[in-house]
């Protein structure tokens, strides 16, 4: 049976690990190809460790496993210059894009905050998702095909969480922030056939939230951990479950669904 | 393996347009249907409603796909008749996973041309007919430890769309019919979602034929009436497969949407 993505190609951001891997997993499972990129680098502000090398070849040999091909960058969604050679080789070697997954994001809380949480939050989850999908639309509105881009926002792009220092503040702000670009896109690129939307994923079991840094911030402040309780009976949903969500928005069986702030979140934000 | 293998899911509204097309769209992922429709006409709607004959016609379309069907006349508005209707089809099928509170109607008209006829018969059916859904499934989703409601609502359920005031009232209302049991309902794991379609290629909207000549008559409401992409209606299986999605375990962490499938109408 043909899968649900069957020739079509993928750029995802923030593919080493995470939700990011999970994408490009179950999208090379339906047939898709894959264009990652990964800082896999530390950010100062940043206090729990982030992606690696050897992370996002694992992801590389993970979709290999399924019989897609995949380009995998080391790059840097605040760097226009490094985000672009490293779409430009994707396509040079797996055609044009149809899907762009606009996901790498950082949660730069900490009890003991770094450096500069406010600024790097905002350039990597807000002007990051503006560099990706620049980067992106001239050539899928040149293709003429239409296609689908998701901007994986949070439940903090709906609820004001997340708490009450830089680094909290700046992600929630980031997250609101990516639903007014979304909601411009999708009307700006409407006329291309070009679909965009936003996921609203509650806490997820990848090593962004699962870290001894991010449980140290949760648990200072009783009434913050208290307030991210799900409405359903699930502590934490699965990577799997935010892509596949992302998987029914990018295939054909969305083709008319723009402009949605679709949350995988098991209840969260209705119960606020 | 179909991605609602092994499920019942309950349709009202079945026999034709969205509601058929949810029955033979989960059909062939997998699901057994119970299927109900009124299969009669109202004297307030001014067009034909779907007969037997287009219920016995979705019946033959999930049995070509090898599925069971429970198929029933009931009146969404008849609370007795259509838990009976329920009961049966579970006693028949064994189980309930997926309801599509679906059935609706629709009249255009001026405010000043909404008898009270017109707007009880347009909230009784679109608006209480979906209450009574909830009541007479939600045992059988608790028995069965879980499960996923996806009521139809409309563009009209977040616009205030002109011409469609009873319309527009029932189908924001079944918003909050839905926010509420989304919550109430969470901790038996019951999933509950709205859909949001814009036009839609159906027997109900080709009767909405006195729509344009309202709208024309004041240029500035027009506009409202729009799709952002460049398709101006969709089609009944772009509304199935937002259903099949909301009803799959593919959506098992998804609850309180307000899915809207509307090519954007709402974004504008």
């Amino acid at each position: 049976m043909a899968g649900r993505l069957e020739g079509k190609v993928a750029f995802i951001t923030g593919a080493a690990r995470g939700q990011g891997r999970s994408h490009a997993v179950r999208l090379a499972q339906e047939g898709a190809d894959i264009i990652a990129v990964d800082i896999c680098k530390q950010i100062e502000s940043v206090a729990y460790p982030m992606a690696t090398p050897a992370d996002l070849a694992e992801t590389v040999s993970e979709v290999e496993a399924l019989d897609r091909r995949i380009i995998a960058r080391e790059a840097d969604v605040r760097d226009v210059a490094g985000l672009r050679a490293a779409f430009e080789a994707g396509v040079a070697e797996l055609g044009p894009v149809d899907i762009v997954l606009a996901n790498a994001g950082i949660a730069p809380m900490s009890v003991q905050e770094v450096g500069d949480a406010w600024q790097d939050v905002i350039d990597v989850n807000l002007t990051g998702v503006f560099n990706t999908v620049e980067i992106a639309i001239p050539s899928m509105i040149e293709r003429g095909k239409g296609g689908a881009i998701v901007l994986t926002s949070s439940t903090a792009g709906i609820n004001g969480i997340g708490g009450p220092t830089r680094g909290g503040l700046g992600y929630t702000a980031s997250k609101h922030g990516l639903v007014g670009l979304m909601r411009s896109y999708a009307n700006n690129l409407a006329p291309h056939s070009i679909r965009v939307n936003t996921v609203h994923p509650t806490g997820v079991n990848t090593p962004m939230v699962v870290n001894d840094i991010m449980q140290q911030f949760l648990q200072q402040d009783p009434s913050l951990s208290q307030s991210m309780a799900n409405a359903l009976p699930v502590g934490m949903v699965e990577p799997v479950d935010i892509s596949n969500a992302i998987l029914w928005l990018v295939s054909d069986e969305g083709r008319y669904v723009t402009g949605v702030t679709l949350p995988v979140d098991a209840g969260f934000t209705i119960k606020k | 393996m179909g991605r609602v293998a092994g499920k019942v899911a309950f349709i009202t509204g079945a026999a034709r347009g969205q509601g058929r097309s949810h029955a033979i769209r989960l059909a062939s992922e997998g699901a057994d249907i119970i299927a109900v429709d009124i299969c009669q006409d109202y004297d307030t709607v001014g067009y034909a409603l779907a007969t037997e004959a287009d219920l016995a016609e979705t019946v033959k379309a999930v049995e070509e796909l090898d599925r069971r069907i429970v198929a029933s006349k009931a009146d969404v508005r008849d609370a007795g008749a259509l838990k009976a209707a329920v009961d049966d089809g579970v006693a028949q099928l064994g189980r309930l996973d997926i309801v599509c509170a679906n059935a609706g109607i629709c009249t255009v008209q001026g405010w000043d041309q909404v008898t009270p006829a017109v707007w009880q018969d347009t909230l009784d059916t679109n608006l209480t007919g979906v209450w009574n859904t909830m009541v007479a499934c939600v045992p059988h989703l608790i028995a069965t430890g879980g499960g996923s409601i996806i009521c139809t609502s409309s563009v009209a359920g977040i616009k205030g769309l002109p011409y469609l005031a009873p319309y527009v009232a029932a189908k924001h209302g079944v918003v909050g019919i839905a926010r509420t049991m989304a919550n109430e309902l969470a901790a038996h794991s019951i999933r509950v979602n709205t859909v949001h379609p814009t036009g839609v290629q159906t027997p109900m909207a080709e009767g909405l034929g006195g729509l344009n000549p309202l709208i024309e008559s004041d240029p500035n409401l027009g506009p409202i009436f729009m799709n952002t992409l460049p398709v101006e209606m969709v089609e009944a299986r772009d509304i199935s497969n937002a259903v099949l999605f909301l009803a799959s375990d593919e959506a098992r962490y998804v609850t309180g949407l307000e899915f809207t499938v509307d090519a954007g109408a709402t974004i504008r």
